[in-house]
């Protein structure tokens, strides 16, 4: 019936197929942000950003120069830099753990679901299925950035004053023109994690347990932040999957750093391929026996 | 042993998009056979697992439009058979055709066309029934958006599920969870259904509720293939069979010719079970055995009447006298071998 339908449709294949593929991205976004293991995780992660607010203005400490995170010192002069520290907190761990359950579940929880056998046989096409669950991963890294940003620019303009953003080189910019800059951040972190995310897919497409994709997500996470604590290991550190990741605050110099933030989006860049790649490689033809 | 592969009539008009792509791919030598009139064609479908041989080489021909039983004991291959079939794992060696559309090539071409149902149901615990057919059906590239929900509905409905379609999938039954994923095969019309044990797990009134709905959807001219280990099931719902011992496919033909197999036995109820057994062998009747006040022994060539005019003659006091047809279950054992012998 719905064959025919396709058959007598004007509309041309192309059109079908992109939205067939976008039928599907809207089912995987509704999963993905309808369960309530994941609304919890992006509870936690917009609940960072409010703890650091509400200690910072109870405690209000001294500007310590060189102590406590980037933009520690900042936040109580300007409440937009909230945001900056809120990233940077969450980046060490809260942030890559909401990724690696997302992206390790991708796959493996489907597997060991068993829902991964039926949606093949459907067929709903291993390839397309794949690039479906990352776009799904991409859009969680994002949704998950922005929502921090967004919740700790809020908190903020609540809790302290909010004026034009002094940057990091000197220089200031004005308040607009500081929120575009804090959302570039927000996408550059979200670029570095839907990065790691295509690590979590591949690893997904490994085993049918996701805990363990999980675990083995933020076992490569910490690896790759200790190893680029390790000065003797200097050689290797840009080549780290983490390495790049502060590096955003090549967005809040004047003029922007863009080397840095290139080399940084060429990394993120190049371990999407890489991942994706491999998780490719690996799902068009392993068996699904789960 | 070669598969009575007759196209059955009432089906030649369904021939789908399977029958346009029918570019025969030549297999010399191995089956020059017409599989354009097959659902299902294997041709020497091995799969290893390491150095564990879970499909040994099958030949399995399902003629479109009818019922096929395929029979086996746990862990002889059926399941790794049907997965193959589905284009989940890739076989080691061998070819195969679904409605004369070669796999796993073929998979996106002709499995929108086969509804399945494979090693018990799994879905999203989280979503409720209809959530999780519409998921199922967002993942088919070729199915309307626009007429999904009525679809989605009308295959709840079938199975007896729709009173219950917005309550959470954690909160069926067993049987409900059964029905749910014969529901995922009916979304839309299928040429083909491959159940894998639809029964399992299931109280008799759901096994034959879904017993009810199999002659339901063959009626329709689906081809159905089923698996089972359930002999009674087969039995009743199959008019054909395929029976797997350790890998390989050590029967295939209609339910008659499997029966057809059984030897001919006679059994005489009989006040001097002595003396009956003593007269069967001078009839030269094979494999005699004395129960009580009943006799059995091998027929072969020897026609039942003669041999109760001899019995009476030898003046045994015959009280009964039948051919007992072996039983679907003594052949399958017969073909299986008995006992737990698991394919290790």
């Amino acid at each position: 019936m719905s064959t025919a339908d396709v058959t007598t449709h004007p509309a041309a294949p192309w059109a079908v197929s992109v939205r067939a593929w976008l039928r599907l991205l809207r089912s995987e976004l509704a999963l993905v942000f309808g369960r309530r293991r994941n609304l919890a995780l992006l509870a936690v992660l917009a609940a960072v950003p409010v703890l650091l607010g509400i200690v910072l203005k109870v405690s209000s400490p001294q500007p310590a120069n060189g102590e406590g995170p980037a933009f520690l010192g900042q936040v109580t002069g300007n409440g937009v830099f909230l945001a900056f520290l809120a990233l940077v907190v969450e980046l060490t761990l809260v942030l890559p753990l909401a990724v690696a359950v997302v992206a390790g579940d991708s796959i493996a929880g489907e597997a060991g679901r068993g829902t991964l056998r039926y949606l093949l046989a459907v067929p709903a096409g291993r390839t397309r299925l794949l690039g479906i669950k990352f776009a799904a991963v991409v859009a969680f890294c994002l949704c998950a950035c922005l929502l921090v940003a967004t919740v700790a620019v809020i908190l903020g303009a609540i809790l302290f004053p909010v004026r034009p953003v002094a940057l990091l080189s000197g220089t200031t910019i004005p308040l607009a023109a500081g929120l575009l800059r804090l959302l570039s951040v927000a996408g550059y972190i979200a670029a570095a994690m839907a990065a790691l995310g295509a690590i979590g897919v591949a690893i997904s497409t490994f085993t049918e347990h996701a805990i363990g994709a999980i675990a083995a997500i933020l076992v490569i996470t910490v690896a790759s932040e200790v190893a680029d604590n390790v000065s003797q290991l200097a050689a290797v550190h840009p080549y780290l999957p983490s390495h790049w990741w502060l590096s955003f605050d090549a967005l809040l110099r004047s003029p922007v750093d863009w080397t840095a933030l290139g080399h940084g989006l060429l990394s993120f860049g190049a371990y999407a391929v890489i991942f994706c790649s491999v998780a490719w490689a690996r799902f068009t033809t392993a068996d699904v026996t789960s | 042993m070669s598969p009575a592969a007759r196209p059955q009539t009432r089906d030649e008009v369904s021939f789908g998009r399977g029958a346009e792509r029918d570019e025969r791919q030549g297999t010399p030598g191995r089956r020059p056979a017409d599989t354009a009139g097959l659902a299902i064609a294997t041709s020497g479908l091995v799969k290893r697992f390491g150095s564990q041989m879970a499909v040994a080489g099958i030949d399995l021909a399902v003629p479109r439009g009818c019922v096929y039983g395929f029979l086996g004991p746990n862990g002889s291959g059926k399941t790794t058979t049907i997965r193959m079939l589905l284009g989940l794992i890739q076989p080691t060696s061998g070819s195969q055709r679904l409605l004369g559309v070669d796999m796993p090539g073929g998979a996106t071409a002709v499995l929108p066309s086969v509804g399945s149902l494979v090693e018990g149901p799994a879905f999203y615990p989280q979503l409720s029934g209809r959530a999780n057919l519409a998921r199922l059906d967002a993942a088919d590239r070729v199915a309307s958006p626009r007429t999904a929900p009525a679809r989605i509905d009308r295959a709840l409905d079938r199975v007896g599920l729709l009173p219950v379609a917005g309550k959470r999938y954690r909160a069926y039954s067993l049987g409900m969870k059964q029905r749910l994923a014969i529901a995922a095969g009916l979304l839309q019309p299928r040429e083909l259904m491959i159940l894998d044990e639809p029964t399992n797990g299931l109280d008799p009134q759901g096994t034959r509720e879904v017993r009810a709905l199999i002659r339901e959807i063959a009626g329709d001219g689906t081809t159905v293939f089923v698996s089972s280990h359930l002999l009674a099931e087969v039995d009743q719902i199959c008019s054909h069979v395929g029976v797997m011992r350790a890998g390989d496919l050590v029967f295939q033909g209609s339910l008659d010719e499997m029966r057809g197999r059984g030897a001919a036995r006679i059994l005489v109820r009989t006040s001097e079970p002595a003396l009956a057994s003593e007269v069967l062998a001078g009839l030269g009747l094979a494999d005699i055995t004395v129960t009580g006040r009943e006799v059995t022994a091998q027929l072969g060539e020897q026609a039942p009447e003669t041999v109760c005019a001899e019995l009476v003659h030898a003046g045994v006091p015959v009280a009964g006298l039948d051919t007992p047809r072996a039983s679907l279950e003594d052949l399958f054992v017969e073909l299986t071998g008995e006992g737990f012998d698991v394919n290790g």
